[in-house]
Formats: structure tokens, C-alpha cells, sequence
């Protein structure tokens, strides 16, 4: 086990080592900081000298080590148009992200299981069929239409919903403002979470029949059967319990996938998340946001990962911890 | 002369053959298979022949008229003949943009997945038939690439692109970026599942009597063992095709992909998302409606394959 985790840990190191390569030489090559600086009047003599004190001529390597050094305290730079160190304003908007992939995740959790138990148990039942049906309709409708007719829908035509924002929320601490304990902020959650676990839900309905069926045909299962167990036990007992393994390596990856969904959806509702400032950043080639945001992804998708991986070698017996690595 | 004649046997046309197969065989008695695959092939041929369907030439800006701008489609009270399916916010006639949409994003998905699938082929006959360290490296490439979301890498990649282009130089290398990312981004799908068969398949004797026959390696790889992973590469490569589209929309949308002025379904369902709560409903809900019937067809034919063909496909 102790091999495995410093295995798993050394190659999350590695992961983020070239991540941190790659944010920096977007840095290094993207907009040149000097301009963002000083004004047009400013002479070429002048310009020449600010950069050598800077260390902009200093070879990559030197400056990489700088830009390392510096990224290690959480030093990011500042960003161009907030005027505000880069990764406290992407950090800020961290938590409006994590709710909404929070609950999308709790949607997830609580129909897919369900529902994908169902269809695997009786395979032949018109319900199954219907929710498979539905389910690869759903597979086939990307999320950002999901999430435009979800508003046309529900907040112009019926008006029940909000179509846009947070809404009121409440301060936690630090920099968390939940939307969740007031009525107003929940109801801005509604549409946006419904609308990111529209593209999952599928997917993971899908997942958990299949492997249940597998499950369920293989040799333990039958014999337990044959024993003469209850059906209930035999389903939610055994069965489930080898079922969920990989459903949870999936789950830990979507979970990584579902940042990048964010974009989409945040996009859609004017989300004040971290997908919405992505974009901004983007349009206005506010480097150094751009540099925070990668690294704050690189390491959210690196860091469920190597959990995963971890849990999943803790959960499954069979594993071979030495080996696998 | 009659001896001959009665000698050769009927010559057995590979159309014949595939006749009796079992993959026709199913195909004939899945009506969902049957439709699927025809609106598949009509998405195909309309895509191909749309500059010739096409009423309108939506790249034309001269026969743009900003009077025409907004027109619902004929069943609609205001809708005007000549316009079947109604017209955008700029007067491009929506059913010419959408046909030379569908043929944008079919492109993409099309090219994306042949880059994919080179991509992972090579890859995993390498992995697989070389073994050891060559095999360990790509494989624990393969796994760190999973383990990223091709959205999350295609949006980054492009925004970078974006930036560092400008926006309107973009435009124009938004075609072959968008099938370069989405192509790079997925290639670990292929790479395994030919892997894995690589490695079922090289102890066999066949590959034995090829090697010892003096082939080189390069031909056994792929004369003889790539061959045995058809099944699977079809299966993956539909769904893939779909999720290409997909990931095509969803960057286009974001303004990542496709310009305005050479639209795909995405950027056109992007363009008519600025107008569908003023009551331009039909801007977005048109091509949405195709792009979601494409996907879906596709999606449908993928999952009958996989049923008919059952190959031990990698669930990761």
C-alpha cells in the first residue's frame, strides 16, 4: 500500500510539474507583460532596460524557476483587469463552481443508482426500456441546450425559476457564500444543477445497468441464488457492493469532467463561477487569470484522481497495489 | 467450354458474403438499427450535396439583405415562402446555413475521430506488440490524458490559441485547429482497446508463422493482427463521431470554435441564443433539433453495434 501511495503521489507530482510548464510558457509567450505596464512614450532604451531588471531576458529556464518559486507561496501575478492577484480572484469564485457541481452531483447520486438498478434487475419492463430510451436521448443533448431550453421553458414561459445569477446568499467564511440556506439562492440553483447533471446522469444510469448486469450473471451471484438468499440481499447486498467499484473510478473522473461542463452551464445562466471568469479572461487575454485558472483545474482533476485511485485500491480487495503503481 | 462452366462455382461477391453475415443479418431485424442508419445516410448526402440543395449561399455576403433578417419559417404567420425555415438575425436563409452547418460538423466529427483513431491505432500496435518499457510509457501517457476531460483540454487549448491569434486570424484556423484538438485529445480510446487485442492475439500461432516466415514486424501488425480489432474500432468510432459533434457544438458555442460567418450547428445554435428570449425562437431551436437528431442517430447506431458485435470493449 505504502509503495502504491508514493507511486500514485510521485506521478501527481509529475502531472503537475508539466502543467506548471505549460501554464508558464503560455505566460511566457502570450501578451507581453511591459505593455500592460508602462504606457506608448515609453522608449525603446527604456523598455530594454525595465525588461532586463524584470528578468525577462533571463533564459526560460531561470525564469521558470522564478515563476515556480513564486507559484509555490501562491504567488500567480496579478490579473490584468481585476488589478488583484490572479488566484484569489479565480479562488473567490471557486465555491459558486463547487456548489453547483455539488449539486449536480447529489442529482446524480440519487437518481442514477436507483434508476440503474432498476433497469438491470428487470431488463424487460416497459419502465426500463423508458428510462434507457430516455437515457440516450440524454446522452444526446449537449448541456449548454439542455440548459437553454430548461431556461426558456421554466423561466420565461412558466416563470417558476430564475433564469440567471446566484440570487441571495448567505456568507460562510472566507470567501464562501452559500446559495443553498436561502430560499432565493436555492432557486437559483435548481436550473443550473438540473442542467449539469443532465449530461452525467445518463451516462452513469447507463454504467451502473450494465455493470449490474454483469454482476449479476457471474458465478457469486448465482450462488448465492442457489443458497437461496433473499432477492433483496442478493441485489443490494451483493451484487451493488461490486457494482459501485467502478462506478466510482468513473465517477471520480467526471467529476473533473464536470469543471469543464461548468464552463458550459455557467455560461448559459451568467453564473458568477469560475467557468464565467474563465471566459472573460479569455476574451480579454488577461494572461495571468488564464495561468491561475489552468493551475487551479490541473490540480482539482489531479488531485480527484489520485484520490480515486487511492480509494478505489483501499475499496477493491483484488487489486494488486505493488504492481499496479 | 461447358466443363468450365459448370465448374465455377457462383462467384461469391464480398456484397453476397456480407449478405449472410450476421451484422446484416441483425441489421435487417433492428428496425431502430434500419431508421438510425437511414437518417444517418441522409444527414450524409444532404451534407455532401449542400452547396447544390442549398437555396441561398450563406457565405455570400452580397445576397444578404438586412431587410430579411428574423423571418420565421413558413408555417408561421409571418413566414415568407422563400424562406422555408425561416432566416437568422443577419437574413442568411436558415435552411442553407443549416445544411452547410451539418456539413461543417460532420467534417469535423468525421476528420476528429480519423485523427483519433490513427492516432490510437499506431499507438496501441506499438504498446502492445513491443511491450515492456515502450508499452509502459505510452500506456501511462494514455492513462494521464484520460484522466484530463477532452472538453476541459480543447477548451483550454483554443483559448490559448484564441488569444494568442487574435480573434479574427482565429477565425480562419478555427476548422483545422478544432479537428487537430478534438483529434489529439481522444486518441486513448483507440489506443487501448487495440492494445488489448494486440496482446491477445501475438502468442497466437498465425502471428508465429508470420514471424518466422520473415515478415517484418510493421506488416504483421498490420496486415495481420490489426484486423482482429475491427469490431471494437467500429463500435468506439461511431460513438466517438457523436461525441466529436458534441464536443464541436459545445466549443463553438463557447465562442471557442467556428465563426459566425462560417457557421457549424453549434456556433449557429450560439449565434440564435442572443435572440431566442426576444422570440427568434427558430434561430436556435432549428439547429438544435438537427444536431440533436444527428447525435442521437449515431449514439443509437453506436450501442447496436456494440450489442451486435460485442466486442470486450474498455469501459474506463
Amino acid at each position: 500500500m505504502i509503495a502504491f501511495l508514493i507511486k500514485r503521489t510521485l506521478q501527481a507530482i509529475v502531472v503537475m510539474f508539466i502543467i506548471s510548464v505549460i501554464s508558464f510558457s503560455i505566460q511566457d509567450q502570450l501578451g507581453d507583460p511591459l505593455r500592460e505596464m508602462v504606457g506608448q512614450s515609453v522608449s525603446e532604451a527604456e523598455r530594454q532596460a525595465l525588461r532586463d531588471e524584470l528578468g525577462l531576458n533571463d533564459p526560460f529556464i531561470t525564469q521558470y524557476l522564478r515563476f515556480a518559486g513564486k507559484a509555490l507561496q501562491g504567488d500567480l501575478g496579478n490579473s490584468y483587469f481585476y488589478k488583484e492577484p490572479a488566484l484569489s480572484v479565480i479562488l473567490n469564485k471557486l465555491p459558486a463552481t463547487l456548489e453547483l457541481v455539488f449539486g449536480a452531483t447529489i442529482i446524480i447520486m440519487f437518481l442514477s443508482v436507483p434508476l440503474g438498478v432498476y433497469a438491470a434487475i428487470n431488463p424487460k419492463s416497459l419502465l426500463s426500456s423508458f428510462i434507457m430510451g430516455i437515457s440516450i436521448v440524454g446522452i444526446s443533448i449537449p448541456v449548454f441546450l439542455t440548459a437553454i431550453f430548461s431556461i426558456y421553458f421554466f423561466s420565461i414561459h412558466l416563470g417558476w425559476l430564475p433564469s440567471f445569477g446566484r440570487g441571495e446568499t448567505v456568507h460562510m467564511f472566507g470567501s464562501w457564500n452559500t446559495g443553498y440556506l436561502t430560499a432565493d439562492g436555492f432557486r437559483h440553483l435548481v436550473l443550473p444543477c438540473l442542467s449539469l447533471a443532465s449530461i452525467m446522469l445518463p451516462l452513469f444510469i447507463r454504467l451502473i445497468r450494465s455493470e449490474m448486469i454483469e454482476v449479476l450473471q457471474s458465478e457469486y451471484v448465482k450462488f448465492a441464488w442457489a443458497k437461496g438468499l433473499k432477492r433483496r440481499r442478493i441485489w443490494f447486498l451483493h451484487a451493488l457492493k461490486n457494482t459501485m467499484l467502478p462506478v466510482i473510478t468513473v465517477g471520480g473522473v467526471q467529476i473533473g469532467t464536470m469543471v469543464a461542463y461548468t464552463i458550459l452551464t455557467e455560461t448559459v445562466f451568467q453564473w458568477p463561477g469560475m467557468g464565467f471568469i474563465f471566459l472573460e479572461a479569455v476574451n480579454r487575454v488577461d494572461t495571468p487569470l488564464l495561468v491561475a485558472f489552468l493551475i487551479v483545474v490541473g490540480a482539482i482533476f489531479v488531485i480527484t484522481n489520485t484520490l480515486v485511485d487511492l480509494i478505489y485500491g483501499l475499496v477493491n480487495p483484488t487489486v494488486k497495489l505493488a504492481g499496479k503503481g | 467450354m461447358s466443363e468450365e462452366t459448370l465448374a465455377a462455382p457462383a462467384p461469391v461477391t464480398g456484397w453476397q458474403k456480407f449478405k449472410q453475415s450476421h451484422l446484416y443479418y441483425s441489421f435487417v431485424s433492428s428496425k431502430v438499427a434500419m431508421v438510425s442508419f437511414a437518417v444517418f445516410a441522409v444527414y450524409v448526402v444532404l451534407a455532401i450535396l449542400a452547396p447544390l440543395i442549398a437555396p441561398y449561399n450563406p457565405y455570400d455576403l452580397a445576397m444578404l439583405d438586412i431587410m430579411d433578417s428574423e423571418i420565421p419559417p413558413v408555417w408561421q404567420p409571418d413566414g415568407e415562402d422563400r424562406f422555408l425555415l425561416g432566416t437568422d438575425a443577419q437574413g442568411r436563409d436558415m435552411l442553407s446555413t443549416i445544411l452547410y452547418g451539418t456539413r461543417i460538423s460532420l467534417m469535423i466529427g468525421i476528420c476528429a475521430v480519423i485523427l483519433q483513431a490513427f492516432i490510437g491505432i499506431v499507438v496501441g500496435l506499438c504498446a502492445g506488440y513491443f511491450g515492456g518499457k515502450i508499452d509502459n510509457l505510452l500506456m501511462r501517457i494514455a492513462d494521464i490524458q484520460l484522466s484530463f476531460s477532452t472538453l476541459m483540454v480543447a477548451i483550454v487549448v483554443l483559448a490559448v490559441f484564441q488569444a494568442a491569434f487574435g480573434a479574427e486570424r482565429y477565425s480562419e484556423l478555427a476548422l483545422p485547429m478544432l479537428i487537430l484538438v478534438i483529434g489529439i485529445a481522444e486518441w486513448p480510446q483507440y489506443a487501448r482497446t487495440v492494445r488489448a487485442t494486440v496482446l491477445a492475439e501475438k502468442h497466437k500461432e498465425y502471428v508465429d508463422a508470420a514471424r518466422v516466415m520473415g515478415f517484418r514486424p510493421m506488416r504483421i501488425m498490420v496486415r495481420h493482427i490489426l484486423p482482429n480489432s475491427l469490431s471494437p474500432i467500429l463500435v468506439i468510432s461511431t460513438v466517438q463521431v457523436a461525441n466529436a459533434i458534441i464536443s464541436e457544438a459545445s466549443l463553438s458555442f463557447l465562442g471557442l470554435g467556428m465563426p459566425v460567418s462560417e457557421p457549424s450547428l453549434g456556433s449557429l445554435i450560439s449565434s440564435g441564443f442572443d435572440y431566442i428570449f426576444s422570440g427568434s425562437w427558430w434561430i436556435t431551436t432549428i439547429p438544435a433539433i438537427v444536431l440533436v437528431l444527428l447525435v442521437l442517430v449515431m449514439n443509437l447506431l453506436g450501442d447496436w453495434l456494440r450489442d451486435v458485435l460485442n466486442p470486450k470493449l474498455n469501459k474506463g
